[in-house]
């Protein structure tokens, strides 16, 4: 199987966000560059799904500068076969990185299956995997927590919010947004982390996948840091005294209860 | 300006979160709404009350049951023909499934989960959260496509139903063939408390609690207040709790009107899903843990003797 993965880098959620001075974006100076976390149960699923189908291969691909070679790497590090960078700027919109990605697979041959995370952690947005799906006019699943392979189609498990579960069959190909709970994403070796520096990244740009800044659609712009908090107000008291006047602040001065 | 609602519905009802969208500021705009489905004309009666110039009625039994598939083609044909300029959603698991299907078969605009939405004098402005909530930015739209927006839910208030007023009704024929996917089945949740992302207010326990058992001691505050429960990851993991509750930058993404986080630490990946909740409490022995400083109001204190007084608290504050 022909087995397509995409991958966003992002920044680690632990790494403080500053910034830039035109708050027009953030200062990517600092910043610890990771696979978006869903992206990885992503890569997993496509090595686990080669695993039972031997003649596959696993090719993956990241929209963004030069430094998204490293999570490129990484996915290598951890199986996959081979990996391209699609040269789009890190502040690409989703029409851009869904056309650009769609115009790569189309370019690298027959797709059998495209998985993606179920969303970015950078921009939460959600939407790459669908869009992705309809200019490649195939069938769409998110939020997947399960697959079942039959043949020549799939029966996806799909979170919909809950705990409620959909389960929806759809013919390959087919785009598959990952959720948490598909699989526990395996590490990549150290040594194999070694060995993956050396692999070739393959590189399309813009202009061979067909995609400007005429496809761009929206940008983000007047960056806001949340208006520093107040310090906790602490209620003190013995536990009683404590619940009650936690309860009046609930009902009288929130008016939530 | 053409503002066009997509009234989500379930059970014959309509959804909150789509009740809410017409609350937003509209200005001089023309808003039209839409209801797709099968056997959706119930849902005329609510929805002329909330205030919209003209209602659409898109009725298919392929449509019985939401899939991307299905409602994104007959959504798909019915926006293209009424050409609005504006399309809202909300960010619900129907609304960002579809919104972006939308966008894509539209060449439209598009703006997810955004936690501000201005449509006065023909002017569009947004704003969303990015990197988890530790910031908002405004999307600018460029050009004048179409912009498919879908706003969190929670974000403005539904406008109180009016019953003087009316709505003119159309029906809109579509066209569905050859869908590739087919629903097989729902297994409905077995949460008999509102979800955490639908709730006003969750109740959250962490890894504190020890066991599944003692999470009724947070079940018990949050039906005394009708709250949802939450959970932090530590506490899914250790099979205290569905996945369904867990609450974080794995979990879910939530923005209650009141967060109550009990024996839960506040880890980064934790306040990656609550941050943007409007008040946060939090109920910890330790002075030091990292959720005092996000929270508003604090008890320092052991869970165990505090929670259970709060239910007294609030059951007594019921009776009163
Ligand atoms: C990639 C990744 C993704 C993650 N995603 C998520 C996510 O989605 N959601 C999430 O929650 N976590 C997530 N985590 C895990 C996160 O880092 C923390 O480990 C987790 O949130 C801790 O849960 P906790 O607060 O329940 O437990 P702990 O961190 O162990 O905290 C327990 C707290 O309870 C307090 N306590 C103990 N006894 C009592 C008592 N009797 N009364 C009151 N307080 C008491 C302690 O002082 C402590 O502050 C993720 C981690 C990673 C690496
Ligand atoms: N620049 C990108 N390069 C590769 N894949 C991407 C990119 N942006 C988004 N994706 C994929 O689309 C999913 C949803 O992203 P988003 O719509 O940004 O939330 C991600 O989890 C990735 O799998």
């Amino acid at each position: 199987m022909n087995i397509f993965v995409c991958i966003k880098q992002v920044p680690d959620t632990t790494t403080r966000i500053k910034l830039r001075e035109d708050r027009n974006g953030i200062d990517e100076s600092d910043i610890q560059w990771i696979i978006s976390p869903h992206d990885e149960l992503a890569i997993e699923e496509a090595l686990r799904l080669r695993e039972q189908q031997p003649d596959s291969t696993v090719t993956v691909l990241s929209a963004g500068p030069e430094r998204v070679t490293d999570s490129l790497r990484m996915a290598l590090a951890m199986g996959a076969d081979k990996a391209v960078r699609l040269n789009l700027p890190g502040d690409a919109d989703s029409s851009m990185n869904a056309r650009s990605l769609a115009a790569a697979i189309g370019k690298l041959g027959q797709a059998d299956i495209v998985f993606t995370g179920k969303e970015a952690i950078d921009d939460g947005a959600a939407a790459v995997g669908q869009s992705l799906a309809v200019f490649l006019d195939m069938p769409c699943v998110t939020v997947v927590n399960s697959i079942n392979y039959g043949d020549g189609a799939i029966t996806c498990r799909r979170d919909v919010g809950g705990g409620s579960i959909e389960v929806i069959e759809a013919p390959l190909p087919a785009v598959v947004a990952a959720q948490v709970g598909l699989n526990e994403p395996r590490y990549a070796t150290a040594l194999n982390i070694i060995k993956a520096k050396k692999k070739p990244i393959d590189i399309l740009t813009a202009e061979e996948l067909g995609v400007t800044e005429a496809n761009r659609k929206t940008r983000l712009k007047n960056f806001e840091l949340p208006p520093p908090k107040k310090p906790c107000r602490i209620i003190e008291g013995a536990p009683a005294d404590q619940a009650k006047e936690l309860v009046r602040v609930l009902a009288e001065e929130i008016q939530a209860i | 300006m053409k503002i066009l609602i997509i009234a989500e519905h379930k059970n014959g009802a309509l959804s909150e979160a789509a009740m809410e969208l017409f609350g937003l500021p509209f200005g001089q705009a023309e808003v039209h709404a839409v209801a797709a489905g099968e056997g959706v004309e119930p849902l005329a009666g609510p929805l002329g009350q909330l205030g919209v110039a003209k209602l659409h009625l898109i009725n298919s039994p392929a449509l019985a049951s939401y899939t991307g598939e299905s409602f994104g083609q007959a959504l798909g044909q019915f926006i293209q023909q009424l050409a609005p300029d504006v399309v809202l959603a909300a960010h619900t698991p129907q609304g960002r499934d579809l919104a972006p299907r939308l966008a894509a078969v539209l060449d439209a605009a598009l703006a997810t989960d955004c936690i501000q939405v201005s449509l006065d004098g023909g002017q569009v402005t947004a704003r969303r959260p990015v990197y988890a909530g530790k910031a908002t930015a405004e999307v600018e739209f460029n050009g004048d496509s179409l912009k498919v927006i879908t706003v969190r839910p929670r974000t403005v208030k539904a406008p109180e139903p009016d019953a003087s007023r009316s709505v003119e009704v159309t029906e809109v024929a579509v066209e569905l063939p050859g869908q590739k996917t087919a629903l097989k089945e729902i297994i409905a949740s077995d949460n008999v408390r509102p979800d955490v992302t639908e709730a006003a207010i969750i109740v959250t326990g962490g890894r504190s609690l020890g066991s599944a058992e003692n999470f009724s001691i947070i079940e018990n505050f949050a039906d005394s207040i009708g709250a949802a429960v939450g959970s932090s990851r530590a506490a899914v993991d250790a099979g205290y709790r569905p996945y369904r509750d867990q609450v974080g930058q794995t979990g879910k993404v939530v923005s209650p009107q009141v967060y109550i986080a009990c024996g839960v630490s506040g880890a980064i990946q934790h306040l990656a899903g609550m941050r943007t909740s409007k008040h946060i409490v939090a109920i910890n022995t330790d002075p030091e843990a990292p959720i005092f400083q996000l929270a508003d109001y604090g008890i320092v204190g052991d869970l165990f003797e505090v929670v259970p007084q709060l239910t007294e608290a609030a059951k007594n504050r019921n009776r009163s």
